[in-house]
């Protein structure tokens, strides 16, 4: 199985007329099973039709044409608009938003994420490229072209949580050249707040049989990974965890933001060395190398199988 | 960005919350001039956008406007921390009673702002928080429903502030916490906030900063404060090389190739994007390398931009090699970054084969990525081979190269 | 009329320079403005042509691929290989 999507999943691209979402859309209906597009919103562009994919002036109109609930949206718009086009996903009956867009201030996105927290609906990212189940259907651009997703991504017990979109290429295709295929891989968002942090996302893994390990990619900045080793400690987890931290060097270097948005120590609490600290003590283990990741986590896996 | 003190107290009073009759100036001469208006003992303040400043001499408490006027000259002169001080804060000593503290921050695992009150102010607020937490108050609040009173009276409340004090803070917090949120800070701090003798509050120091992605929307307030957009207030200043990067990503409108972190070391780097910089950077330097720059590759930029980037890299004293390296890539590809590369040494008239340490950029279009490598003689690699091997390779070749 | 840049060639057979009609397909086809349209046909940039993304969309303009089309793109790095 996986998480968050399936083969069955229907969903929209808002903004699809732009040049990203025009090549976003084509490597979705390329990949796996092909992803169901049902509809694409831009304002002022109803009637016309990105690779065979309908677009709408609003949601409300995709839905409609749809006929039943739509499941999902990915959302490409420029960050000035972003919160409207989220908005309006969630407010015509959209469970799962895809953010992509990169700038968004903060204030924008926490009221994204409390309204979706009151309708029961869930965001992904911002800043982020997505979800993809290896062979089946991929929803954003994670991975790119559906060749060259298909070359990095294959199926297996994997479940990846990256902040960095581009790291959870790279991570997956280590692992699939080391056989262990991927459940599910997310790319989670750079930013200071996301909609889907690693210890949010860990339930939905945990309750997911297919996935008997999880890889996470992080970074200095914020408190996400203190988040998750509390929530490791607290429910027991079933599945081991090996983190890749990068940015170390930011350590030796308070105030300057490299990478992601998110990326900043601020204080003693968000540096790569206190992070490492706290995930080790959750007994997450830390890999140096992203080499070293496939070992780490099958011996871990195997480990808990003979326990 | 961070505001200096005398632009946060503009913020502060701009929302209603009372400050003390300060003024700003650059000149001895006019200090002198607020402390006569001033009319009694005053603080000379250095505006500086770095901590220890009390410690570094940069506040003097002046008696008359004379003394005001020589202390505002000596502390224009200090440098503290290595910044020079924008100006001087010439503020009336005010007979405070008792401290406090109020702040707004943002707490990203709860995703909401979250309003701080402590009667415990003019120190540090996590030294008040470490030491005597049941004087800490903390309140989250919503981003979608309205303000309201009784949430700035809840976190005061919790403290065990009450009486005319607690009604008097009320309307003091909520508008620190409508500023917060009304222009887009990620810290809003008013610390110490006064007790006067006769019962009211005033500002006396104020912490805030506003989120860089937001500015766009508060160009007013930036313009009244007279902070120039090219201002970004970052850690340290950006250097001239740093500078001719973003001349570099400004260019055109294609993908990212910029972002440039000038540091001192002899390996050149093209690098990218977002974790695959930070990736790469620490694989070097875990080998013994001395990177000359952070930078970032991302979104497909022209091949005119990863020119103009390896180029400004290549031209750096003391660079001898450059490796390009990316995690794998799906947007950007590695025929436009490796014709982009190839170009930049052969316009500056060097050998692509010898300049270029390592070319390890798989993904999108590599196939005819690694001929154009091939026919130039680039050493490069595939996804065979890790971030981590990559930067090994380049810092053995850089280390064994001539020394010059 | 051909030009070439470090990397890509790019060649428009003479006969077909001059048709107006032709040189505004391809200005509008070619997302890195290769392609210029005057009233006397087809002007090649020279300063875009290692820009070339490889798209096709030029040859497609032109309705023809290959040796047979009268715009030709040549990888110069790849021992002159043509685009078709
Ligand atoms: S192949 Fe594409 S980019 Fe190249 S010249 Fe033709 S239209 Fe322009």
């Amino acid at each position: 199985m996986s998480i968050l999507i399936d083969a069955s999943t229907t969903f929209i691209v808002q903004g699809i007329t732009g040049r990203e979402a025009v090549n976003l859309t084509r490597e979705c209906l390329d990949y796996g099973t092909g992803a169901k597009i049902v509809g694409g919103v831009t304002p002022g562009r109803l009637g016309r039709d990105v690779h065979g994919v309908p677009v709408f002036d609003t949601v409300a109109q995709a839905v409609e044409h749809h006929g039943a609930p739509i499941d999902g949206s990915v959302v490409t718009v420029p960050p000035a608009f972003t919160k409207d086009a989220v908005f309006e996903a969630i407010e015509n009956g959209i469970k799962l938003v895809v953010i992509v867009t990169e700038r968004i201030p903060r204030r924008d996105v926490a009221q994204m994420v409390e309204l979706a927290t009151l309708r029961g609906a869930r965001i992904i990212g911002p800043n982020c490229l997505g979800i993809i189940v290896p062979d089946v259907i991929k929803m954003g651009g994670i991975g790119g072209p559906a060749k060259n997703a298909a070359q990095a991504y294959t199926p297996g017990p994997i479940g990846v949580i990256s902040r960095s979109g581009g790291m959870t290429t790279e991570m997956s295709s280590t692992l699939s050249a080391a056989g262990l295929g991927q459940s599910t891989a997310v790319s989670i968002g750079g930013d200071a707040i996301i909609g889907s942090t690693y210890a949010e996302l860990m339930p939905l893994f945990e309750a997911d049989e297919q996935t008997r390990g999880i890889v996470i990619y992080t970074e200095p900045g914020g408190r996400m990974e203190a988040e998750l080793s509390r929530w490791v400690t607290e429910n027991s987890s079933r599945l081991p965890i090996v983190a890749f931290m990068a940015g170390r060097f930011m350590d030796e270097m308070p105030g300057m933001s490299f990478g992601h948005a998110g990326t900043i120590v601020e204080g003693k609490e968000d540096t790569a060395g206190e992070k490492i600290e706290r995930l080790a003590q959750a007994g997450i283990r830390v890999a140096e190398r992203i080499e070293d990741i496939p070992t780490m986590i099958s011996e871990q896996i195997e480990s808990r199988a003979g326990a | 960005m961070r505001f200096f003190e005398f632009e946060a107290r503009e913020v502060v009073r701009r929302a209603g919350i009372p400050v003390t009759d300060y003024g700003f100036t650059t000149d001895p001469a006019e200090a002198k001039a607020i402390a006569e208006r001033i009319g009694g003992p005053t603080v000379i303040k250095s505006q500086v956008l770095t901590g220890g400043r009390m410690k570094a001499g940069g506040v003097k408490f002046a008696d008359t406007p004379g003394e005001a006027e020589a202390h505002a000259a000596e502390i224009l002169e200090l440098e503290i921390n290595g910044h020079m001080p924008r100006g001087v804060l010439v503020d009336p000593r005010a007979e405070v009673e008792q401290e406090y503290y109020a702040g707004v921050v943002w707490d990203g695992t709860r995703k909401q702002p979250v309003m701080i009150f402590s009667p415990v102010g003019g120190i540090d607020i996590e030294q008040v928080a470490e030491e005597q937490p049941d004087k800490v108050g903390r309140r989250h609040f919503s981003n979608i429903l309205p303000l309201s009173d009784f949430q700035a009276k809840e976190v005061i409340a919790s403290t065990g502030v009450t009486g005319s004090d607690l009604n008097r803070l009320v309307p003091i917090v909520l508008r620190l916490a409508r500023l917060f949120v009304e222009n887009d800070m990620v810290l809003a701090e008013i610390n110490p906030l006064g007790r006067l003798a006769d019962g009211s509050f005033v500002a006396l120091d104020a912490h805030m900063d506003i989120e860089n992605e937001a500015r766009g929307r508060h160009k007013k307030l930036l313009a009244d404060l007279g902070v120039g957009e090219e201002e970004t207030r970052q850690a340290r200043e950006a250097t001239p090389f740093e500078l001719a990067g973003e001349e570099v990503d400004a260019q055109d409108h294609r993908g990212v190739a910029g972002n440039v972190t000038e540091f001192d070391g002899d390996l050149g780097l093209v690098i990218g994007a977002g974790g695959g910089s930070l990736t790469l950077f620490d694989a070097v330097r875990a080998h013994g390398g001395r990177p000359a720059n952070y930078c970032e590759i991302g979104g497909n930029p022209s091949v005119a931009k990863a020119c103009g980037l390896a180029k400004l890299v290549l031209s750096k004293p003391g660079v001898d090699k450059i490796a390009v390296m990316m995690s794998i890539v799906s947007n950007t590809r590695v025929d436009i970054v490796a014709r982009g590369v190839i170009k930049a040494c052969l316009e500056l008239g060097l050998d692509p084969a010898e300049k270029i340490a390592i070319f390890r950029i798989p993904g999108a279009w590599e196939e005819e990525g690694f001929k154009i490598l091939e026919r130039y003689g680039v050493d490069y690699a595939d996804r065979s081979v890790s971030l981590n091997e990559a930067a090994r390779r380049a810092v053995e070749k850089i280390q064994g190269a001539p020394a010059r | 009329m051909r030009a070439d840049g470090t990397f890509i060639a790019v060649e428009v057979e003479d006969a077909a320079a001059g048709d107006t009609e032709l040189a505004r397909r391809l200005a509008e086809a070619c997302p890195v403005d290769i392609f210029l349209a005057s009233d006397s046909g087809v002007a090649l940039v020279d300063g875009n042509l290692d820009e070339c993304v490889l798209c096709r969309l030029c040859l497609d303009a032109a309705g023809a691929r290959g040796a047979g089309s009268p715009v030709k793109i040549i990888k110069l790095y790849d021992d002159g290989a043509l685009l078709d």
